[in-house]
């Protein structure tokens, strides 16, 4: 396949090194440091995709990354395919595949494009007003919606790249490599600021680098020489990191910025290997410069979005860059000067150009004889009416421009053309300076948003700060870091710079055509099909804030975010709404200014890198012994120990068993653990805590239920008093970190005057609780120096002893009902105690079991798991736990809640036990309680919160929280599921063991 | 992503710190002695204004201190940042 279009070796483009690359099936090729737009231009191809919604025929329209048409799937049919890139972003690379998205099943023929003539059916609000209505027809709707529209496809593989992040912090960071940011960059440098220097492309020098206005002079050298011996200097700076390939993606309060910089997407694919893709850039920066520089905007236009329509600037850098034309007969279309310029470049080449189309009525730039000279038709006030050609431009009808802009008159002309470059001026990409919270002003005369103040911190420089001709540039730029840096000068000041001024402007949003609104195609979002028409029905139909017209017609809502149609849009609604568009306000930018991948996002954090995880000092003897593991919190605790081929709900039938009827041993080591040390100790529990501690005996334990300030339960657990001014507390597994930032806070704001100390030490001890009526036996086989007789170590108490010269605690709690001992180890003595206990309990048949049986247990007793049988609504009193509640202490956390008008009611839900009808039967967590079959709407009582099937009592418990449930006792109600309703009858919350004998067994 | 200046330690990043609700809203000392809409009022009610807030953070993943912020929650400009049982700055 020829490259027809190239016209001339461009310095940007190594001509002998020639690539195929492959678009849609077909082979292609095009030079090293082509991107795919330049290349796919080269071969004369436009068409690269469809639109979203009509899916009319679309082509490239920019050389950037506010391309809203060409959007393609980079490798299709492999696990590494990536959906959305941008053609005019892709650097080709030999091996390169990339397909047209939104098309099926050809981008030559598209069946969707049938929208395209039921386009009335089609307007804004569209899938808002129909598709949803009758709901039950959504799912008939969607499927015809899914199949003809969307954006590629994701992978459906793991990504096999590598990803990073890294953090940066630097002085000064610059975003952005045109003339302003590398001026700015070398003299901050110079000036010893630590700086550093982004640009999203792979070559320095922004547009000037390839401007070949000869009227732009800088020393009397074209201002493009000039700024390529600027850029050669830059190597020899110190201070100063240059980044390319890296484009800003957010910018977040107090300079915190993200960068994603492209590492290996350019290179072919044996240099990527085992290299970092993409790196996100997680900068801090003292000062930021942000020289972001403008985008072009079209004109909008009945039919302004065929193949072959592109913005005039991309034209110019796709023949000055990249020395491709993008046409063979060319016109231009535009409001203002720079229009001019591209067309002389283009004629400079030998590429024709047919006409420029220009809506005023004059200009009196010294470039306006150059292309007189140069025997161009230039057509004064006048517009383009209609576009012809449906995959690729064949011509343009214009007609004469009505004095006030607002109609066509006279009769209309019609040219041949495949290539139309339109310009509407420009807009300062202020997307990252909004980012940051900084606000706009807008600038009515000349039609722009610009910064509204610089600060200490932030400046903007160049044309994103506003200033677009190059002697104001460099002035400015020279005024504004001299203050911004605090430097007497730059080494920039005194150049000489000539250049053109542009002095005539004019400028209308939509451009009238000679058929009325209803029929024309004036396109504002290309890349969401949204169009002046729709903009106009959003606002007879009442929508008038900017961002609710933005939302029904989607306008900028895009995957380009709109970066060329907004200003369009809020012009339109201005004109209509007859508001200054200043008084309109703008949309927010907002992260990220282009799409990251998720890769990009996570970084090193994927897999068993996801989330730090915790693991307890026997973890191994539980590994070994093929334990299944249960995440609880950050933890990994096991969860159960199969034996051979047992199911889950065999292992822990018998583990269950096996610790009621001998002895069971559990990994405790997760429950958190406060040591609390001060002469104020006692009396801080006495505040945290809602039963009373001052009068525990040292060496005792005792049970703690802790509330929020709301009266609502928040953990538990048992505290130790090891001493007369020192405590241990245990917390839920989930809880500890919460529990002791809340201790924390009362001490340090609310109570300072107590003298309290806090230290976690949940890693510090590992805990194995020996459970069942052998434990004793066990423990004595131990330690046969401990009495363990019920009057000198009896249930409720503490012995700090020496197992094998390891300082050990030991208490006497019970979780499960049984007799039980907790044996706290130094962390890591853990598995040494841990095997103590299973070679002495051998003779016991002792049996390791895990969460699921603990769990079981404590059910059978009634006990609950905050967090299961509470969730932030429950009160002690709601769990039928007055008991624990002291009517004597004067305030506690909570205490005063418990006595407001809606804790006190009678009939809140309430932790009541549940007993199946049926005894097989058991019943989901989570499932509702009903009392009445065929109440409709049926009212929930509550929900079942712990159900398990006891192998001790033979038949299915469960708890559960339900309306009233106090006064329920023995009632029959429902649980209705899918296919029955299950009897289920109101029952104590205690199953096994009533009276606590097992304890002392 | 705030840069904050903890009192005890310096400038870290905002991911090391805890959010934890306005300031100045003192524990009732007599709970017991109030009304349910008194206590309510010290419960529930927060003024989430638009404009300079006076607000606690946690130094969680640092020094787990607690100190006092003034904010402004229009454009999260911090004003000032003072310790625990300090008076908010006037200005
Ligand atoms: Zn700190």
């Amino acid at each position: 396949m020829t490259q027809n279009l190239r016209v001339k070796s461009s310095e940007f483009i190594d001509e002998t090194n020639r690539i195929s690359f492959k678009f849609d099936g077909k082979t292609y090729y095009g030079f090293k440091g082509d991107t795919l737009a330049s290349a796919l231009i080269a071969n004369n191809v436009h068409l690269v995709g469809r639109s979203f919604k009509y899916h009319r025929p679309r082509g490239i329209m920019t050389s950037g990354s506010e391309e809203p048409n060409a959007i393609v799937q980079v490798n299709p049919n492999s696990n590494i395919t990536e959906p959305n890139a941008r053609a005019t972003e892709i650097e080709i690379y030999e091996g390169l595949e990339a397909s047209s998205q939104n098309c099926w099943p050809s981008v030559n023929f598209d069946i969707g494009g049938i929208n395209n003539f039921l386009a009335p059916l089609f307007p804004a609000g569209f899938y808002y007003k129909t598709f949803m209505w009758p709901k039950s027809f959504w799912e008939k709707y969607e499927f015809f919606i899914r199949h003809s529209a969307g954006l590629g496809k994701s992978p459906n593989t793991r990504d096999p790249d590598i990803y990073d992040h890294r953090n940066i912090h630097c002085d000064v960071l610059v975003v952005g490599a045109g003339i302003s940011g590398i001026l700015a960059a070398k003299n901050a440098a110079k000036n010893n600021f630590k700086t550093l220097l982004l640009d999203e492309k792979n070559e320095l020098g922004g547009s000037t680098i390839f401007e070949a206005n000869e009227d732009n002079k800088i020393n009397h050298n074209s201002a493009s020489e000039w700024l390529k011996k600027e850029i050669n200097e830059l190597k020899n700076i110190k201070n100063l990191e240059i980044k390319t390939r890296t484009s800003v993606a957010a910018y977040h309060q107090y300079n915190y910025l993200l960068a994603r910089e492209n590492l290996t997407d350019h290179l072919v694919k044996k240099d990527k290997k085992n290299k970092i893709r993409q790196r996100l850039l997680k900068i801090r920066a003292k000062k930021v410069i942000l020289a972001t520089g403008a985008l072009e905007r079209p004109l909008i236009f009945n039919n302004n979005d065929r193949p072959g329509i592109m913005l005039s600037s991309a034209i110019k850098k796709y023949s000055n860059f990249y020395g491709v034309a993008c046409g063979t007969k060319n016109i231009f279309f535009t409001n203002n000067d720079s229009a001019y310029e591209s067309a002389l470049s283009l004629h400079n080449k030998g590429i024709k150009v047919e006409a420029i189309i220009d809506i005023r009525e004059n200009s009196d730039a010294k470039i306006i004889k150059k292309i007189n000279d140069a025997g161009i038709k230039i057509y004064w006030s006048h517009t383009i009416v209609d576009t012809r050609g449906y995959k690729r431009l064949s011509g343009v009808s214009i007609m004469k421009l009505s004095n006030d802009g607002t109609s066509v008159i006279g009769s209309k002309i019609s040219i041949s053309c495949n290539c139309l470059g339109i310009a509407g001026g420009w807009t300062p990409a202020v997307h990252l300076y909004t980012q940051s919270g900084s606000k706009l002003t807008f600038d009515e005369e000349r039609k722009i948003f610009i910064p509204k103040t610089d600060t200490k911190e932030q400046i903007s420089v160049g044309s994103c700060g506003g200033d677009f001709e190059l002697d104001e540039i460099i002035t400015n730029l020279n005024y504004k870091l001299k203050n911004f840096l605090d430097i007497n000068k730059t080494d920039f000041e005194g150049i000489t710079l000539e250049n053109d001024h542009e002095t005539s402007k004019r400028n209308i949003w939509l451009l009238p055509s000679d058929q009325t609104i209803g029929k024309t195609k004036p396109f504002v979002d290309y890349q969401n099909d949204a169009t002046a028409k729709d903009i106009k029905l959003a606002l007879r139909e009442g929508f008038r804030s900017i961002e609710h017209v933005k939302r029904y017609t989607t306008t900028g809502m895009g995957t380009d975010q709109g970066k060329l149609g907004n200003m369009h849009a809020l012009g339109i609604i201005a004109d209509i709404a007859g508001v200054k568009m200043g008084e309109l306000g703008t949309t927010t930018f907002r992260p990220p200014y282009t799409p990251l991948t998720f890769g990009t996002i996570v970084g090193r954090n994927v897999g068993e890198f996801f989330d730090t995880f915790r693991r307890t000092p026997m973890n191994d003897w539980h590994i070994k012994n093929k334990a299944e593991f249960e995440n609880v919190g950050q933890w990994k605790r096991s969860w159960y120990y199969p034996k051979e081929d047992e199911t889950m709900h065999q292992a822990v039938q018998r583990e269950s068993k096996a610790a009621r009827q001998s002895a069971g041993i559990l990994d405790a080591s997760t429950l958190g653990k406060i040591d609390i040390q001060g002469s104020d100790a006692s009396e801080f529990l006495n505040r945290v805590y809602t039963n009373a501690w001052s009068k525990l005996a040292i060496g005792k334990c005792r049970y703690g239920l802790m509330l929020n300030e709301d009266g609502m339960v928040y953990d538990d657990g048992v505290t130790t008093r090891l001493g007369e001014n020192h405590y241990i507390m245990t917390t839920t597994t989930g809880g500890a970190a919460n529990v002791l930032g809340k201790l924390e806070d009362y001490l340090q704001t609310e109570w300072p005057e107590l003298d309290v100390y806090l230290t976690s030490v949940t890693d510090h001890f590992a805990t194995a609780s020996l459970c069942g009526p052998n434990s004793k036996k066990i423990l004595n086989k131990i330690i046969p120096d401990l009495d363990l007789s019920d009057d000198i170590f009896p249930h409720m108490s503490f012995k700090e002893v020496l197992i094998d010269k390891i300082k050990c605690r030991i208490m006497r709690i019970s979780f499960t009902g049984e007799l039980s001992y907790e044996i706290n180890a130094p962390a890591s003595y853990g598995e040494a105690i841990w095997q103590k206990c299973i070679e002495a309990g051998k003779e016991f048949n002792i049996t390791p079991y895990g969460t699921e049986t603990m769990h079981l247990l404590r059910a059978e007793k009634g006990f609950i798991i905050v967090g299961q049988d509470t969730d932030g609504t429950m009160t002690p009193i709601d769990l039928q736990m007055d008991w624990i509640v002291s009517k004597k202490k004067y305030d506690f956390i909570g205490k005063r809640s418990l006595y407001r008008s809606d804790t006190m009611k009678e009939d809140r839900k309430q932790l009541v036990g549940l007993l199946t009808e049926d005894p097989n039967i058991v019943l989901e967590e989570g499932a509702q309680i009903i009392s009445e079959l065929n109440q409709k709407p049926v009212e929930m009582l509550g929900h079942v919160t712990s159900s398990y099937f006891s192998p001790n009592l033979n038949k299915s418990i469960a708890l559960a929280v339900v309306k009233d449930g106090k006064n329920m006792m023995g009632r029959k109600l429902f649980v209705p599921m899918e296919n029955k309703n299950i009897s289920v009858i109101v029952a104590n919350t205690v199953f096994y063991d009533e009276k606590n004998e097992r304890l002392n067994a | 992503m705030f840069l904050i200046n903890c009192p005890y330690c310096g400038e870290r990043d905002q991911q090391e710190f805890k959010a934890g609700g306005e300031a100045h809203i003192e524990r009732p000392k007599h709970p017991t002695e109030l009304s349910d809409d008194e206590w309510a009022e010290y419960l529930f009610m927060r003024k989430n204004i638009k404009g300079v807030q006076f607000e606690r953070w946690n130094h969680a993943h640092g020094c787990r201190k607690w100190f006092n912020m003034a904010r402004d929650t229009s454009n999260d400009e911090i004003k000032a940042i003072y310790k625990m049982g300090e008076k908010p700055p006037t200005q």
